[in-house]
């Protein structure tokens, strides 16, 4: 089984048109998901590569039925495509683009857990999700991960999400669901969100987490590992030697007031029973052992 | 995106919000100027982007003009926590009855805004926090509510400011919050805010951190932009449009995604090594980008090898590959430079490498050798 997604999944994508939306929209039913429709204000009856073009989510979601909607459309237009695609009745949202402003990204996430509570986001910048041989929402390289399972991932960050996925893989490891939660200060969907599915999924047998500084949701994942979870975790957080009030990069990513130290994190998950590698390697290599131990 | 405190009460000061009169200057000679059209007496201020001004001799009454020569003598030049003073802020003095502190920032785990209002001004907020946490009034607010003057009101009653507070407070805290949110800010600050002996309460002083993502809706970033503190690296690096940020070490660091890139400074710090960056090209590492960032890391005396990190995911080896020996065509390198290529199409990206190794050039097979080799190249 898979966590949020899987083979049924039809999906709309928002920005299907422009460059980026129409080249991954490719590439992800290339892979076998279900692209069903895309969206653009004024271009309702055009098609991308035989993908049927609507005004907007709703009438999208109208005509195929599609549950779940991908967004690529530019940073400014980010708050209005989230808040059209759950008004338009979809259950899951991916947001993909990055520099989305923190003040859209707190007002949206406020506003869909008090209007549209069944509605799951997904991002602002994040790679997506993908269920391996099922289902590929978003930029992840389809070919870098192994279907089947048991292993389940979750990552704030893109690049070490494919290096994990391509670590298992190399070691024969294959992957149920693995979801890119991205690097920003508000994500719509937390570790713990991913942690509670991943518990909850009978097939997946064990969770790779991927953290990075900044922030506290590793240590809040800690806490919930220790009192909700049975199945074991292996775990890396990037930044160790991240000097404080410098931006590495994700927005999210910064050490500021002493806070959020990749040694306090490591810390946090080991004391929760999370074997913490020093480096991704180290990381799949613990993963590894678990997986021969099941 | 870090302002000057003279740049952070302009920005208050467009929300309505009561800040003195004042001028940035950048001489001894203009600060006295400034200070003879504004009025003595006056507070001449350093501006850096650093906390701790007051303890360091960076900010000073002065009574008369001579008193304004000679501290602004003493304070351009002045370090404070590694900022040399190039600018100086003189205002209009103030007489303070009362120093309070308030802020918000966004809570992250609450994933609400969270103002925090004390009594307490003056002195750093962590101190407060530690020795006296009680006197730190927090309200969290939802955005879709904002702040509404009811929740404000209550917020100021429990920080229990004193009556003549009460309503400039209130005024004035709803003034921050529409800064915080309208204006775009990570973070906002007066520190302190006061009571004067008049009865009226006043913006200080002005820590303010804007969100850099915002700059497509905020023209008036650009001039915030040009005045961020950056050394020649980071200057060059972001001219290129790269996430570039300095580090004290010997070995630059090129990877793509700001993740790998984090990693391989931290795996380069586990060998025994020190980065001289956190350089992340992103995804799409063509020759355009890879020249960029291989001649800001050039560029760097410190730079001894140079270890480049690239992970394809969409990204393609061959096409990293190529960019690479585009890259080296096009700007002269001086310093080795070790790849570790994995991912998608790694084979086909190193089968193209593989002619063109050297001792400039060198290739390994994992992250964690490539780093061993670039450290003992640095050394």
């Amino acid at each position: 089984m898979s966590i949020f997604v899987n083979e049924n999944t039809k999906v709309i994508y928002q920005g299907l048109t422009g460059s980026q939306g129409s080249y991954y929209g490719r590439l992800n039913a290339e892979y076998g998901t279900q692209v069903v429709a895309g969206t653009h204000p004024k271009k309702a009856g055009a098609d991308v590569d035989g993908v049927p073009i609507y005004a907007n989510v709703a009438d999208a979601v109208g005509a195929t039925g599609a549950t779940a909607s991908c967004i690529f459309v530019p940073a400014p237009g980010v708050k209005g495509a989230v808040m059209e695609a759950a008004e338009g009745g979809v259950e899951f949202i991916v947001a993909i683009t990055e520099g989305v402003p923190a003040q859209d990204e707190a007002y949206f996430f406020n506003d869909l857990a008090r209007n549209y509570p069944d509605v799951q986001l997904l991002g602002p910048n994040c790679p997506g999700i993908i269920s391996p041989g099922k289902c590929n929402i978003g930029i992840t390289a389809g070919h870098i991960a192994k279907a089947g399972g048991p292993v389940g991932i979750v990552s704030r960050s893109g690049t070490l999400t494919y290096q994990a996925l391509y670590e298992l893989k190399q070691k024969d490891i294959g992957v149920t669901t693995c979801v890119g939660i991205g690097g920003d200060p508000v994500p719509g969907t937390s570790f713990i969100d991913c942690l509670e599915a991943f518990e909850a999924d009978p097939e997946t047998l064990a969770v790779m987490m991927i953290g990075e500084i900044g922030g506290s949701a590793e240590e809040e994942a800690a806490e919930f590992i220790r009192d909700h979870m049975s199945k074991p975790v292996a775990s890396y957080i990037a930044g160790v030697t991240a000097p404080p009030g410098k931006k590495m990069g994700h927005a999210g990513a910064i050490v500021s007031g002493g806070k959020g130290t990749a040694a306090a994190k490591m810390e946090a998950l080991e004391a929760a029973g999370v074997l913490v590698g020093n480096n991704p390697t180290e990381a799949g290599e613990l993963m590894a052992g678990i997986v021969a131990s099941l | 995106m870090d302002l000057f405190e003279h740049q952070g009460k302009e920005f208050f000061a467009g929300y309505g919000m009561p800040v003195s009169d004042g001028e940035a200057v950048f001489s001894v000679d203009e600060a006295v100027a400034a200070a003879e059209r504004l009025g003595t007496p006056v507070m001449v201020k350093a501006q850096v982007h650093a906390g701790g001004r007051g303890k360091a001799g960076g900010v000073k009454f002065a009574a008369d003009l001579d008193a304004v020569r000679e501290h602004a003598g003493n304070i351009f030049g002045l370090d404070i926590k590694g900022h040399v003073v190039e600018r100086i802020w003189v205002e209009k003095a103030s007489d303070i009855a009362e120093e309070y502190y308030a802020s918000f920032t966004l809570d992250r785990a609450a994933k609400k805004h969270l103002g925090m209002l004390s009594k307490e001004g003056g002195i750093e907020i962590e101190t407060v926090a530690e020795e006296n946490p009680d006197a730190i009034a927090k309200v969290w607010v939802d955005p879709v509510d904002g702040l509404t003057e009811e929740a404000c009101r209550a917020w100021v009653a429990a920080a229990n400011l004193p009556a003549a507070a009460v309503e400039g407070s209130v005024e004035i805290l709803q003034k921050l919050y529409t800064a915080y949110t309208e204006g775009d800010a990570d973070m906002v600050e007066i520190n302190p805010l006061i009571l004067t002996p008049e009865g009226t309460v006043h913006v200080l002083d002005a820590k303010v951190t804007l969100d850099g993502n915002s700059e497509f809706r905020h023209p008036e970033y650009a001039q915030y932009d040009k005045t961020q503190p950056r050394d020649e690296r980071e200057q060059s690096a972001h001219d290129k449009g790269l996430q570039y940020v300095g580090l004290d070490g010997s070995v630059g660091v090129i990877a793509n995604g700001a993740g790998l890139a984090m990693s391989t400074v931290d795996v380069v710090n586990q060998v025994g090594g020190k980065s001289a960056n956190f350089l992340d090209i992103g995804g799409g590492a063509n020759a355009d980008v890879m020249a960029g960032a291989l001649e800001v890391i050039n560029n760097d005396p410190a730079v001894k090898a140079i270890f480049i990190n690239i992970f394809g995911g969409i990204t393609r080896g061959e096409e990293v590959a190529n960019g690479i020996i585009e890259a080296m065509a096009r700007v002269e390198i001086d310093s080795p430079i070790v790849i570790r290529l994995d991912g998608t199409n790694a084979d086909q990206g190193r089968a193209i490498l593989e002619p063109n190794l050297s001792d400039k050039l060198m290739m390994e097979p994992t992250m964690l050798e490539a780093a061993r080799r670039a450290v003992e190249l640095a050394s």
